[in-house]
């Protein structure tokens, strides 16, 4: 049993280490020249040497993504309230939401670029806009398919709307809103990179460009890592948040 | 009892302007602490007549009048059981049956001041539904006879005058089914209330009511009122007695009437 348990732990980290040994070998097999595929060897060992300029872009990319992915938390929870609540603003909003969240982000940058100029502010912005989305989506499928039975349970009582949000919809919703958080905080790393990529003089996203324009691939794939690893760290943050506030939701199948 | 407490008049329902009858000119007059039963086949309108009664749903034509005032919109402190239990998965179960002492007034606004002397309230609930002891299970680790108790108790703790059951035991074997028949007909004898029971099993309307609704097909429409003046308590015995049988039968016989017409 409790070997097993050890095993179940183990896994994520064989998978990671079994797929940079795959990596490792295929270059060296095939003779991919670094200025294509970096082994991952070079890119940790090039990723330390670098380590104090990687540290500096990678603190401030993440604080960009962090206060994006704020913004986007704020807002997507009051917007998902209102959309979830309100069949009139559903229809109202719904199309207008679809058709922005279907636009590039990248696109959006260079008009970002023209407000606001370079730098943190459009990355920001971006992380923002590309985060946001997945949470109204979720807090409103959780506040709107609330059983219409309980719904009438409490009308009966005498319970106004907001009585129903708080006691129910709300408490209902939370599952729905911590994995949309899950899915947000990776969307808004990629919002962030992508802004720093294109107009920025600092972030991850920056580095990469100019290492790439160096021909350092072993240094962009090291940015690559960096973000990668910021990102699962972040998710299982949230993760172990969800799992911690919403047990009741996930009680497995044992009992029943 | 002059005065019946629940009185439809002339009511006519269509879910929409345009639509098909869904409930056909229909007149009840239900009595302060009289326990009915609506029977009738699926689709007929059953749930319907309970939306109207608790005021979740206006009529399209006639009125409906409850405790002598005409109702406008949702009674404010009706009880009310569905198949489904639709407990809060968040809830332990004592916290699920205290939901409406949160939303009916006065208790909501004495609630936090004399919490424990409402838990105990609750708790004896429990207890004679025989749940002692799962008070601080959450709805899931109770078996679905359970969960029906809870939920039977949630629409009782706050002692309101009207009790509305829309199939409430329709999802349970047969033995946790009419064991939960003896805890209602209990509870309803210790303190007379008020019910609507809506069931397409007719053993139950026989148990547990005095008077017996027929429905017809959609359109709905009361086809016959049958009295029931079996003696209560009613228990296993009486389900086995040459009356309920016949009560039963009789019931049934309308009922296939109802489906050929």
């Amino acid at each position: 049993m409790k070997k097993k348990l050890n095993l179940t732990k183990a896994t994520p980290w064989l998978s990671a280490i079994g797929l940079f040994v795959l990596w490792e070998l295929i270059v060296r097999i095939f003779n991919i020249p670094p200025y294509v595929l970096p082994t991952p060897s070079e890119s940790i060992i090039v990723g330390w040497q670098f380590h104090e300029a990687i540290w500096m872009h990678a603190y401030h990319t993440l604080y960009t993504t962090l206060a994006g992915f704020a913004i986007a938390v704020v807002f997507g929870v009051v917007l998902g309230a209102l959309v979830g609540s309100s069949r009139a603003i559903y229809d109202a909003a719904n199309p207008l939401l679809v058709g922005f969240n279907s636009v590039p982000k990248v696109a959006l940058v260079p008009v970002l670029v023209m407000w606001f100029g370079i730098g943190t502010v459009p990355a920001i912005i971006t992380a923002f806009l590309i985060s946001f989305f997945p949470i109204v989506v979720n807090v409103a499928t959780g506040l709107a398919t609330l059983e219409p039975e309980l719904r009438d349970v409490l009308r009966s009582l005498g319970a106004t709307r907001r009585d129903i949000l708080i006691k129910v919809g709300f408490p209902r919703a939370m599952p729905y809103f911590f994995a949309s958080l899950k899915v947000a905080i990776t969307l808004a790393f990629v919002g962030s990179v992508i802004s720093e990529t294109v107009a920025s003089n600092v972030g991850v996203g920056y580095l990469m460009l100019s290492a790439s324009s160096k021909f350092n691939m072993p240094l962009v794939f090291a940015g690559l890592l960096v973000i990668a690893v910021m990102g699962i760290a972040m998710y299982e943050i949230f993760n172990v948040i969800e799992r911690r506030s919403t047990r009741w939701a996930n009680r497995g199948n044992q009992t029943n | 009892m002059s005065k019946s407490f629940v009185e439809l008049n002339d009511v006519k329902l269509r879910y929409s302007e345009g639509d098909e009858l869904a409930l056909e000119t229909t007149n009840m007059k239900i009595d302060k602490g009289e326990f009915i039963a609506v029977v009738g086949p699926s689709g007929c309108g059953k749930s319907s007549l309970l939306k109207l009664v608790s005021g979740l749903m206006p009529p399209s034509e006639g009125n409906v009048i409850v405790d002598g005032k005409e109702v406008s919109g949702p009674l404010k402190i009706v009880g009310m059981a569905f198949q489904n239990p639709t407990l809060l998965p968040w809830r332990t179960t004592l916290d699920n049956v205290l939901l409406p002492m949160e939303i009916v007034k006065p208790h909501r606004h004495r609630l936090r001041k004399h919490r424990a002397e409402y838990e105990e309230r609750a708790r004896k609930l429990l207890a004679t539904v025989g749940l002692e002891g799962h008070e601080n299970k959450y709805p899931w680790e109770l078996s679905g006879g359970m969960q029906q108790r809870a939920s039977l108790c949630r629409s009782l703790i706050h002692e309101p005058d009207l009790l509305m059951l829309d199939e409430p035991f329709g999802a349970l074997d047969a033995f946790t089914r009419e064991e939960l028949w003896d805890i209602l007909q209990n509870l309803w004898m210790i303190k007379p209330f008020t019910v609507i029971l809506v069931t397409h099993d007719l053993r139950e309307a026989a148990y547990l009511a005095d008077t017996i609704y027929v429905m017809s097909k959609r359109p709905g429409k009361i086809l016959v009122e049958r009295e029931n003046t079996l003696p209560r308590p009613r228990d296993q015995e009486t389900t086995f007695t040459q009356p309920f049988t016949d009560l039963v039968h009789e019931l049934r016989g309308h009922i296939r009437d109802v489906r050929e017409s």
